[in-house]
């Protein structure tokens, strides 16, 4: 057994559990979406062991670090992170059939570090700016934050194609009601929002003590505060303004395209410090 | 709008708009994405390059080039600021009295009529079943306020209320990032030092316009190393650096990337580092007839005999790029032979291209086998006074937010109504100033432990 075996059947693992919960919302059977849980959770616990296997595998080629060093391992681990909250989600508030937009981007994630010619999955060592323990809290608390924006998006969605009043023998009966729904996108945007929050602070500690500033208006540093701008801008709509339903989940989807310019976008088609992941 | 009003009352209203707060946000995230697009602090000529004249005319009179400093820019984060000020004393106002009452009261009416009320009735009489349940209200929510009313008592416990300020908190963080910012703008400074090995210098140059600053110490390079991994990647840069202050020796410290010098308010950090003008080399002087070959160290300047009184060759200086016929061969030195016969030639080593002058085909060919090469190593020396500010506000902020987003002030309320000699109707319900669908749960929470008693 090694890292790349776990993690690619990791990939598969994950593309079922997507086909059962979109089976389950296409074909209006709930029973189909439990299978997809128990699936999702495999292909959790398969992925959970292949960073553990690829940290291990580090420290035998004798570079020894947290596998969170290239845009590989950040897409492992952010499908990672997004499958750890969306379980969490399911467990505690009991509603499955909400996991239809969120496990096919679990999926993707990870699908998207195998096939992308620029995501190496060649163990690398560590260059000298990323020798530092802020590395581990400041990537864990970046991705739980993309996390949380990434489940918000999952059920934001719904939002666009649940009708308001769905007849009783419709499968938009069993998605929760919008009350639910309302409440379930807030939470996950104020754990995104916190994580977030630390995630940049880190970065900027990180910053000061790499390069002697906290702040100096990098692509990744202004797009992620552009994304943190986005969602305080929904916290303030919602708690102060009483904004809900379709405009709320439009400013959550607005914020979940500024994750992705901010964790793709900038690596790809801008240039700054953070080039290396 | 209530008409009469004065000029300070009105913007005092403009500015005590969440409205106002939520254009701003946007404007500034808007905005901040020209500056990820558009090259910063480029030179003239970049961007006339890149965008050509008109345009960069354009960008001049809105400062694009520099836009994170430009006046429109900080002038949106200035009333922002203000805006921030303004809305959190308007509502700071009204909740303060909320916040820190002079005596708690709570209206029992509110909490009849509240959608999340459960009622039961449980055979006890109402003061067996009071004394439990304030026994049990006390230790899950906090002290129990009692009343009496016709038919029975009520109670009402409360926790929290002192969340209510985590929002105020988190405004504060960012008034506090943003005083640090402009203290650090004000008083701080971002230079850069590049000292070659042995080198001593107290003077800095400032990274954005090259004017020097003298520091109160002087900083001296003893030694850089560079270290790279099997594929090619840099593994380690390190600088042995020592602190003098009035020519004494103070302290010597290696700093790398992530572990900088922190002295007096100045910082400095590895940056980069490079290849100075090497002072000498270690030839190999190949005779063409016999191929015997001749090792010798020399230094730049010096002249030295070649093999057997054939003449004399003088290491005349370093090239950093030599240019062959149009092509640049990078960094080489340039020397002169000077044989029996009085001929000269120029010749210049690519260190590249060890065997270069080979090719020549004179009677000596010369082979760079080593260059004694110095170091420099390029450090970044900061002063920003105002990063302990911002530090507080980070932290600030952390806390605030946790405490906005996952505290609430939370009450709950009981009445025991006494229906008949032995039985009791209880009703309960509560209040959270955030998070209700979790108040509802509390309360079903609570109603089970009643039950269980």
């Amino acid at each position: 057994m090694n890292s790349s075996l776990a993690l690619s059947s990791t990939t598969f693992i994950y593309a079922l559990a997507s086909v059962f919960y979109i089976g389950s919302f296409a074909f209006k059977k709930q029973s189909i979406a439990k299978l997809g849980f128990v699936v999702l959770v495999l292909g959790f616990l398969d992925n959970t062991l292949g960073i553990i296997l690829r940290w291990i595998e580090s420290y035998q080629l004798g570079y020894g670090h947290a596998p969170f060093s290239n845009m590989y391992e950040s897409l492992v681990f952010f499908s990672w992170t997004v499958a750890v909250l969306y379980i969490f989600v399911e467990l505690k508030y009991k509603e499955s059939i909400i996991g239809v937009f969120v496990t096919p981007l679990v999926f993707l994630a990870i699908a998207y570090a195998s096939i992308d010619p620029n995501a190496s999955s060649k163990i690398s060592p560590l260059i000298p700016v990323l020798k530092s323990n802020w590395l581990i809290a400041h990537v864990i608390t970046c991705f739980l934050g993309y996390a949380g924006f990434t489940v918000a998006f999952g059920f934001s969605i719904i939002y666009f194609v649940k009708p308001k009043d769905p007849e009783a023998t419709s499968i938009f009966a069993k998605l929760p009601s919008w009350e639910i729904m309302d409440e379930l996108t807030y939470q996950m945007i104020v754990f995104g929002f916190l994580f977030l929050t630390i995630g940049i602070i880190t970065g900027a500690v990180w910053a000061n003590s790499a390069w002697g500033k906290y702040w100096t208006w990098d692509p990744k540093e202004t797009w992620s505060l552009i994304t943190w701008i986005i969602y305080a801008v929904f916290l303030h709509l919602r708690m102060m303004r009483g904004w809900h339903g379709k405009n709320l989940a439009l400013v959550s989807i607005i914020g979940f395209l500024a994750v992705l310019f901010t964790f793709f976008g900038v690596n790809y088609l801008l240039s700054g410090l953070h080039s290396y992941a | 709008m209530k008409k009469n009003q004065t000029i300070p009352e009105l913007i005092w209203q403009f500015f005590c708009s969440v409205k106002l707060a939520v254009y701003t946000l946007v404007f500034l995230a808007i905005t901040s994405i020209i500056g990820t697009i558009v090259l910063q602090n480029g030179t003239q000529q970049q961007y006339i390059g890149l965008y050509g004249e008109a345009v960069y005319n354009v960008f001049k009179v809105f400062n694009i080039d520099d836009m994170y400093h430009a006046w429109w820019f900080l002038a949106a984060i200035v009333i922002l600021c203000i805006n921030i000020v303004v809305c959190s004393i308007e509502k700071l106002s009204i909740t303060w009295k909320i916040i820190f009452p002079k005596k708690i009261r709570f209206n029992p009416g509110r909490f009849r009529k509240l959608k999340n009320l459960e009622t039961f009735s449980v055979t006890k009489d109402a003061q067996t079943l009071y004394d439990d349940y304030e026994g049990l209200l006390s230790k899950n929510i906090g002290n129990v306020i009692k009343e009496k009313t016709e038919s029975g008592i009520v109670m009402y416990a409360e926790k929290g209320r002192w969340t209510r300020i985590g929002v105020y908190i988190v405004h504060l963080s960012i008034l506090l990032l943003l005083i640090g910012a402009l203290i650090g703008a004000l008083f701080g400074f971002k230079a850069n030092l590049q000292l070659d090995e042995g080198e001593t210098s107290d003077r800095v140059f400032l990274s954005k316009n090259r004017v020097p600053i003298k520091l109160d110490f002087a900083v001296r390079c003893n030694e850089f190393e560079v270290k790279f991994y099997e594929t090619g990647a840099p593994e380690l840069f390190r600088s042995n650096l020592t602190i003098l202050e009035d020519g004494k020796e103070s302290f010597t410290k290696d700093i790398i990337m992530n572990h900088p010098i922190r002295y007096k308010g100045i910082n400095i950090f590895q940056s980069s580092y490079g290849s100075g003008k090497p002072s000498g080399a270690v030839l190999d002087i190949i005779r063409r007839s016999d191929k015997s070959v001749t090792k010798q160290r020399i230094k730049i300047g010096e002249e030295i005999q070649l093999p057997e009184g054939q003449g004399t060759f003088k290491l005349e200086g370093f090239l950093p790029n030599f240019d062959f016929r149009g092509n640049f061969l990078g960094q080489a030195f340039a020397g002169t032979v000077t044989l029996k016969d009085k001929k000269s030639v120029q010749i210049a080593l690519p260190l590249k291209f060890p065997t270069f002058d080979k090719m020549r085909k004179g009677a000596f060919a010369f082979v760079v086998t080593e260059s004694e090469q110095k170091y420099y190593t390029g450090l970044q020396v900061t002063k920003d006074p105002g990063v302990w500010y911002v530090y507080s506000g980070f932290i600030l902020m952390i806390i605030g937010c946790w405490i906005t987003f996952f505290m609430s002030h939370q009450s709950v309320f009981i009445e025991i109504e006494k229906t008949d000699a032995s039985r009791s109707e209880i009703s309960i319900s509560g209040t959270s100033n955030r998070n209700n669908q979790g108040m509802k749960l509390k309360i079903n929470k609570i109603v089970k432990k009643l039950k269980d008693i």
